[in-house]
């Protein structure tokens, strides 16, 4: 087997490992949670007798470890349960939520991605001097600003003086594309300004760190002009961090917008999440836990898989 | 009003003067806003509905874990959504009595024990099929029985048989009440094919829309029942979008994204008015904030402290500061204007003389402690502080103990002896005084034990006499007053806004939010 194989085959186990465990921690946290799960859906109204029914209803009885092979190997199929509060089953009232927040996720990386990676590189070209300074000090403020101010912001002036977007980012299936886009556009706005900033920077250091070896010293020797060196040349070497803070973004797009989903009253896994946790929808919770979990394994497996792909010294095995 | 403003403001209703335009000749012509405001409402009205087009509603209060089913309806969104596609027996009338919605008329036996409600003939379902007196019968069974979890629960409790008699209904009760048509008004009532035992959810009713998407939480499309009895409903489609987030809420209505909203934010409520087509309408409700103190406990137990503390309030100050004038003053009993057998007492003052005077006699001496939350009710801290400040002026001490929310219903409320609470107000006086001032109430909070009280009650519910009811009434609240443990300094009012796209608001409907939650089907789209 060739070691590039090898070592994609031993990441790709170690991100399913990483889940496995991670499902345990989901699910001991909600055991230990304090009370358990059938007092907190009866509140303060619980009997012995409806306790110890709804007990049983659960299956709170079994032993832990044998419940957790059962939501294990359900989870595996597909099967995440159902909701306690609704009864409505989990699969098939995440799947049009998680495809919510997939698709504003998607929007925002790609307003997000190219405009970073864009700005991070005028950054370089620029270095020390005002572009530069100037795109710092914006995605700086924009990073260190709430995101809920920066929503309301945007909400005010976009929204409610201008009115070139709505307020509200509701989005159904009766909608084209086009008026989907329009829903989301404000909520893209302020997820792509809570990104920028790592992201560019992130670009710019490694760019430059590529910048000091002695092959751009050679490029420059050529006579290729900056654009061209940094284009060609450093860019290419820098590709595997860049790669790593676009997934670690993309990621927090995915799992870290609950604020915003509140906020534009988005139907997406956030809202959904909250509003379970708030009355101890155990389930519900444990299956976003997992979902969330996979997300964020994966994202990070395909930046480690894109490093040791461009990385010539595995690509070419002596 | 002179003919030139009618004529302005018919032109205004007709959509051919924008509602800015007429405001700013209005002021020139020497109006103010509010009567300017004022004169439009009462032309449009005057025109009368418009039938068509779409009302969109921004509302607080909705959660992706609710469901569709009337006996489990706990908020503001679930009020509204049911309210378009069901409908009970009765219902509060805009005046505060009761006028028949399903049942055509009803009456009462001469000891208000047995109750006959007359059905409505040829009343359909949206799937067709005809409203019957079984169906009521089992409707009320789904929500008493034993193993039920419906939030009538507690109303259902004094009925000891429900029965079809033709196409009438007839309730047995244990004891007199001659308050059940307000009990049946209950919005979890709904009546619903087969009582709803199959399928609660399916929002099948008899209302004036028909729901064609529900997404929890999110957002609810009706449109327009072809087959509506009655005289409800005049947007075609009503849609109604779930917006938790107060600036979001307004936003929305601002952006014209939608066009009704509940719950503004009296502290903004001000600044949302400027805007010009938008206005913000407050109703006074029965809803109020209060400070409660356990009658058995010292120093409470002794009524020269509880009467120093009531006059050691400000409560004109409560209303001003802490709801931001969109509230009434309260007079330390639970019932106000908006109960249908109100009699206005004498309103106690804040009077620091009259405070220090019953704080002497009582032999008091040393701090009085006070916990509270902003969990109890919106602006509850300042409240407390506020209310020690005045104490102060009283030359009473007061503590104020900042508990946290997290807990505060189960840890503080109704376990400590003084704290700060809410309470949403009941349809009637029976019912408010049942619920929390009888000593064997289920949420006797104030430890309030008066048997005269206790007796006045039980033959109150009996009395058929409106007159003689309503002087019980206003006995019972006298002795809470200059006994009880409530201070009650404000009634606060719901605060509610439309854009100028739609008309028929009115203010002052008692009940529920948005026009006891009627704004849906009564509000109309102007042309």
């Amino acid at each position: 087997m060739s070691p590039i194989v090898k070592l994609l085959a031993q990441r790709v186990a170690l991100s399913l490992l990483l889940l496995l465990l991670i499902s345990v921690v989901i699910f001991a946290g909600t055991i230990v949670l304090p009370g358990d799960v059938a007092q907190s859906i009866l509140g303060q109204s619980a009997t012995p007798e409806a306790l110890a029914n709804l007990r049983e209803e659960l299956g709170v009885n079994d032993p832990p470890v044998e419940r957790y092979f059962a939501w294990l190997f359900g989870a595996m199929q597909g099967d995440l349960g159902t909701a306690l509060t609704s009864g409505q089953d989990i699969a098939e009232a995440l799947s049009s939520r998680f495809w919510n927040t997939l698709f504003l996720a998607f929007w925002a990386a790609v307003v997000a991605v190219p405009l970073a990676i864009f700005l991070g590189l005028l950054a370089v070209r620029f270095k020390d001097r005002w572009p530069d300074k100037l795109i710092s000090a914006v995605t700086l403020a924009s990073i260190s600003i709430p995101e809920f101010l920066i929503g309301y912001v945007l909400m005010y002036f976009i929204a409610v003086q201008l009115r070139w977007a709505p307020s509200v980012a509701m989005i159904n299936d009766s909608m084209n594309l086009f008026e989907k886009l329009n829903a989301i556009a404000l909520p893209v706005a302020v997820l792509t300004l809570v990104v920028l900033a790592h992201m560019m920077r992130m670009t710019r250091a490694a760019i430059l760190n590529v910048m000091q070896s002695a092959y751009i010293e050679t490029a420059e020797l050529k006579g290729l002009n900056a654009f061209q060196v940094i284009y060609r040349h450093a860019f290419p070497n820098a590709i595997a961090p860049i790669v790593n803070v676009v997934m670690l973004n993309l990621a927090y797009l995915v799992v870290g917008v609950v604020v915003i989903e509140v906020v534009f009253v988005y139907p997406g896994m956030g809202q959904y999440l909250v509003d379970h946790v708030s009355k101890r929808d155990v389930p519900v919770v444990q299956a976003c836990g997992l979902i969330f979990a996979a997300v964020y394994i994966g994202l990070n497996m395909v930046a480690d898989i894109v490093a040791i792909l461009s990385n010539p010294r595995l690509r070419h095995p002596k | 009003m002179n003919r030139h403003m009618q004529y302005l403001a018919s032109q205004a209703v007709a959509g051919k003067l924008s509602r800015r335009d007429f405001l700013g000749k209005a002021a020139a012509l020497g109006f103010t806003a509010v009567s300017a405001n004022l004169l439009l409402s009462s032309t449009a009205k005057a025109a009368g509905p418009q039938k068509g087009g779409t009302i969109r509603l921004g509302l607080q209060g909705g959660s992706t874990t609710d469901s569709l089913d009337p006996a489990l309806v706990t908020n503001t969104v679930g009020l509204m959504v049911t309210r378009l596609w069901g409908e009970t027996l009765v219902e509060l009338a805009e005046d505060g009595g009761i006028e028949g919605k399903l049942a055509e008329s009803y009456e009462a036996s001469d000891d208000a024990k047995t109750w006959t409600f007359k059905l409505r003939s040829g009343v359909t379902y949206s799937n067709g099929q005809n409203v019957t007196a079984e169906d009521v019968v089992k409707t009320m069974e789904r929500h008493s029985g034993e193993d039920t979890k419906s939030g009538a629960l507690g109303i259902m409790r004094g009925i000891k048989d429900v029965r079809a008699d033709g196409d009438s209904v007839v309730f047995e009760l244990d004891s007199p009440n001659a308050d059940l048509p307000y009990l049946l008004a209950d919005y979890h009532l709904i009546i619903q094919p087969g009582g709803g035992m199959d399928d609660p959810a399916a929002a099948i009713g008899t209302g004036p829309y028909i729901m064609k998407s529900s997404d929890m939480g999110v957002r609810f499309v009706a449109e327009k029942n072809p087959n509506y009895w009655g005289d409800l409903g005049n947007a075609d489609t009503v849609e109604i979008i779930v917006i938790n987030d107060d600036t979001a809420r307004v936003a929305a209505l601002q952006s014209g994204q939608v066009d009704v909203i509940d719950r503004v934010p009296p502290r903004t409520a001000k600044l949302v008015e400027r805007a010009p087509n938008i206005t913000v309408h407050s109703t006074s409700a029965a809803g109020h904030y209060v400070f409660i103190m356990h009658c058995n406990t010292a120093p409470f137990d002794n009524n020269d402290v509880r009467l120093a503390l009531k006059y050691g309030i400000n409560r004109q100050e409560m209303v001003d500061k802490i709801l931001n004038g969109y509230g009434t003053v309260g007079n330390d009993t639970p019932i106000n204007a908006s109960y249908p057998m109100y009699t206005e007492l004498e309103q106690r003052q804040f009077d620091p003389d009259k405070a220090m005077h019953h704080l002497k006699k009582s032999g008091h001496d040393g701090a009085i402690l006070l916990r509270t939350s902003d969990n109890s009710f919106p602006g509850a801290p300042d409240a407390s502080a506020l209310f020690q400040q005045s104490l102060a002026g009283a030359g009473i001490k007061l503590d104020v103990k900042r508990e946290p929310n997290d807990g505060y219903w189960s840890e503080v409320w109704n376990a400590k002896p003084f704290c700060t609470s809410y309470w949403g107000g009941r349809p009637t006086q029976d019912q408010m005084f049942t619920t929390a001032y009888l000593s064997t109430a289920d949420w006797n909070d104030t430890r309030f034990n008066n048997e005269q009280f206790d007796q006045m009650l039980v033959a109150a519910r009996g009395e058929l006499d409106v007159a003689k009811r309503t002087q019980m009434y206003a006995d019972m609240s006298t002795i809470l007053r200059d006994e009880g443990g409530l201070i009650c300094p404000m009634f606060n009012d719901f605060v509610e806004a439309t854009t100028d796209k739609v008309d028929g608001f009115v203010e002052g409907i008692p009940g529920q939010v948005l026009m006891n939650g009627y704004a849906a089907s009564k509000l109309w789209v102007k042309a």
